[in-house]
């Protein structure tokens, strides 16, 4: 089911959560909705579901508008972050939920829906859960539940809020590789809301990236990690080390990392922040060009495969941080407190309006 | 050996001084609980019983077997039939109104639903009488279309109702806003209408809250006395509920008579603090939980 939001605005109070948003999501898509606590994601995906209502702008799905359809016409799947399962029912009880609650004449037969349940507990994997209550399972268990029993009634949009929030960062990780799977299987349009960047840029086949009620970016993982349209994007979507400074006037001040590029047109309002990630920094024991950032190792962070190094420059004291592979690490033996020269091979400058 | 073991006597004397009184205190404390409650209820509610058999057995049964007994009885359970269910309605639904919309005003129903606590019984009798009562705003509109409130059954209906209003909604609000709104969400996104996500799942996970509010509000409906005993006029056969032909009787130095239709409602206490401890513990330790898991044993035993 296509998805269309057109100019949608949500207020609570004074505050506003959604401040003119508009979004286009194709069908069988799988879109995670990316953003801190706070940034309107979860209010996007309720309005979505029909469990809000937007004060300006319309939704369609699937070409009709759906406004003002209630929840229970829209044929939305919606998992909650802390699963909602009904408490009092059996796990089986709870998958058969949405079939039971059909009117007389569309409502499968008591047989019928048995064999559904079934079948949709080995999808999740829990047929030998079925007898069991949601205060038996597990975390992980407990919102495969909830996603069978949203499957139950085929919608034709998925709507998924921080499913995985809950969980341990381990559990977190399996579960979603098989959503990610159980998606390529279904076909269905989904849609994710998150806070973990990881997820969203290793589940979605877009990724759509909010902040304060708007959205700074659309694209592919790739395209919002590579190519980053807003200062915001690019500090949500990994580490970054920012280094603030006019460049015309400034050349050498630590703005001026990397001065080998063509930097944007000076303009005296404007104020140029230059961003760089940590494994975009280029180490070296000796100076080889000038513009080159001097710094001080440290501290060293050598657990894992990237071998993460904390710098401070000699100028001002900015600590940057450089994430090297193990080989380069080696080669240049770096000891905390040793003289270092940085440059970047990669970088972004934007600029801002001067505060 | 010896020696360690007295040093590790030595230090549990030690620490359990720390954390608890002393053995004197402890039996002081709970010897005058006990005292107390002896004194105070279980001689009283003994007394009921004792006072109630002295004249025999017969002359027992024969305080219930007259038309002023019976009348009271009837009176009793009709009122009682009437208020516990309707404010049991009334408080399912101001308590789904409470936890689960967001509206103005939500502190000023919750402060109104205690009023009827803070209030002396006697006071909401007597605004009956100001509102119905010949004297009363509408007593006149009342007489002219020979309506009777006050002295009859309306106004016993209309004060226990009143008395008995906080009962079933204080039991149901904390219990329905720590259970949030995320299920009954779940059920409407599942394609339930309203009545089906009550009576499917809100229903069921408020089940024994409800039942124990009823409990008691049967409890004090029931026994009622304040406010009943302003609005009813005290006509025998008529408008006498138990509690006001205990009084009577009393009145009337009937003490057989009153202290057998009093065991009546002292059973009937018992009764409800027997049913309120075993729907407790239904609340506390859900049978849902409890029972799958013996399932699950002994399917896997077997």
């Amino acid at each position: 089911m296509s998805i269309q939001v057109d100019q949608v605005t949500k207020r609570f109070g004074t505050f506003t959560v959604l401040n003119d948003v508009s979004l286009h999501v194709r069908e069988g898509e799988l879109v995670a909705l990316l953003g801190p606590s706070g940034c309107g994601k979860t209010t996007l995906l309720r309005i979505l579901a029909g469990l809000e209502r937007p004060d300006q702008g319309r939704i369609f799905l699937q070409g009709t508008e759906v406004t003002d359809q209630r929840i229970n016409e829209r044929r939305v799947g919606f998992v909650f972050q802390h699963y909602a399962l009904f408490r009092h029912m059996s796990v089986a009880d709870n998958v058969a939920f949405g079939l039971t609650v059909l009117p007389r004449a569309q409502r499968p037969s008591v047989t019928r829906i048995q064999e559904k349940v079934r079948e949709l507990l080995g999808l999740v994997q829990l047929q030998a859960m079925a007898d069991r209550y949601p205060s038996q399972l597990s975390g992980g268990q407990r919102q495969r539940v909830a996603l069978a029993r949203a499957l139950a009634v085929e919608p034709k949009l998925l709507l998924l809020d921080e499913p995985f929030g809950a969980l341990d960062a381990k559990v977190r990780k399996e579960l979603r590789r098989w959503l990610r799977r159980l998606h390529d299987e279904l076909h269905i349009t989904g849609i994710l809301v998150t806070h973990d960047q990881e997820e969203a840029l290793e589940v979605a086949d877009r990724v759509v990236v909010m902040h304060q009620g708007r959205i700074e970016q659309v694209g592919t993982p790739d395209e919002v990690y590579e190519h980053p349209a807003t200062p915001f994007v690019y500090q949500f979507l990994g580490d970054v080390n920012v280094f603030h400074g006019r460049v015309a006037q400034e050349q050498l001040a630590h703005g001026s990392v990397g001065a080998e590029a063509v930097l944007p047109s000076d303009v005296p309002d404007e104020h140029e922040v230059t961003f760089v990630r940590p494994h975009d920094l280029e180490v070296n024991r000796s100076r080889t060009n000038s513009s080159q950032l001097e710094a001080n190792v440290r501290h060293v962070l050598a657990a894992g495969s990237r071998v993460r190094i904390e710098l401070s420059t000699q100028e001002s004291a900015q600590v940057i941080e450089v994430e090297l592979t193990k080989e380069r690490y080696r080669e240049l033996n770096l000891r905390e407190g040793e003289v270092v020269f940085v440059h970047p091979r990669h970088r972004r400058v934007f600029k801002l309006p001067r505060p | 050996m010896e020696s360690i073991n007295s040093t590790g006597s030595k230090e549990l004397q030690w620490k359990d001084s720390l954390t608890t009184e002393s053995p004197l205190v402890r039996r002081l404390l709970i010897a005058a609980a006990f005292l107390y409650l002896t004194f105070f209820l279980f001689v009283p509610l003994l007394a009921v019983f004792v006072e109630a058999l002295k004249g025999g057995l017969a002359a027992y049964v024969g305080s219930f077997l007259n038309d002023d007994a019976i009348a009271a009885i009837q009176l009793t359970l009709l009122v009682a039939a009437v208020a516990v269910p309707l404010n049991a309605l009334f408080g399912v639904a101001a308590a789904w109104a409470i936890a689960k919309f967001d509206f103005a005003g939500k502190q000023i129903l919750i402060t109104l639903i205690d009023m009827p606590l803070a209030v002396s019984p006697v006071i909401s009798g007597l605004i009956y009488v100001l509102l119905f009562g010949a004297q009363g705003w509408l007593g006149p509109w009342l007489l002219e279309n020979d309506i009777k409130i006050i002295f009859a059954l309306p106004g016993i209906v209309l004060a226990t109702i009143f008395v008995t209003v906080p009962f079933v909604a204080r039991e149901l609000i904390p219990l329905m806003q720590s259970q949030g709104r995320e299920e009954e969400e779940a059920a409407i996104t599942l394609g339930a209408s309203g009545w089906q996500t009550f009576r499917r799942v809100t229903l069921p996970n408020i089940k024994w809250s409800l039942l124990y509010g009823v409990i008691l509000c049967n409890a004090r409906a029931m026994g009622e006395f304040g406010a009943v005993s302003v609005v009813s006029g005290h006509i025998r056969g008529l408008t006498n509920t138990m509690p006001l032909h205990v009084e009577i009787l009393y009145n009337e130095y009937n003490a057989v008579s009153a202290f057998a239709v009093a065991s009546l409602l002292t059973l009937l206490a018992i009764v409800t603090l027997a049913a309120k401890a075993i729907v407790e513990r239904k609340i506390h330790s859900p049978a849902i939980v409890a029972d799958p898991i013996a399932g699950v044993q002994a399917g896997s035993s077997r």
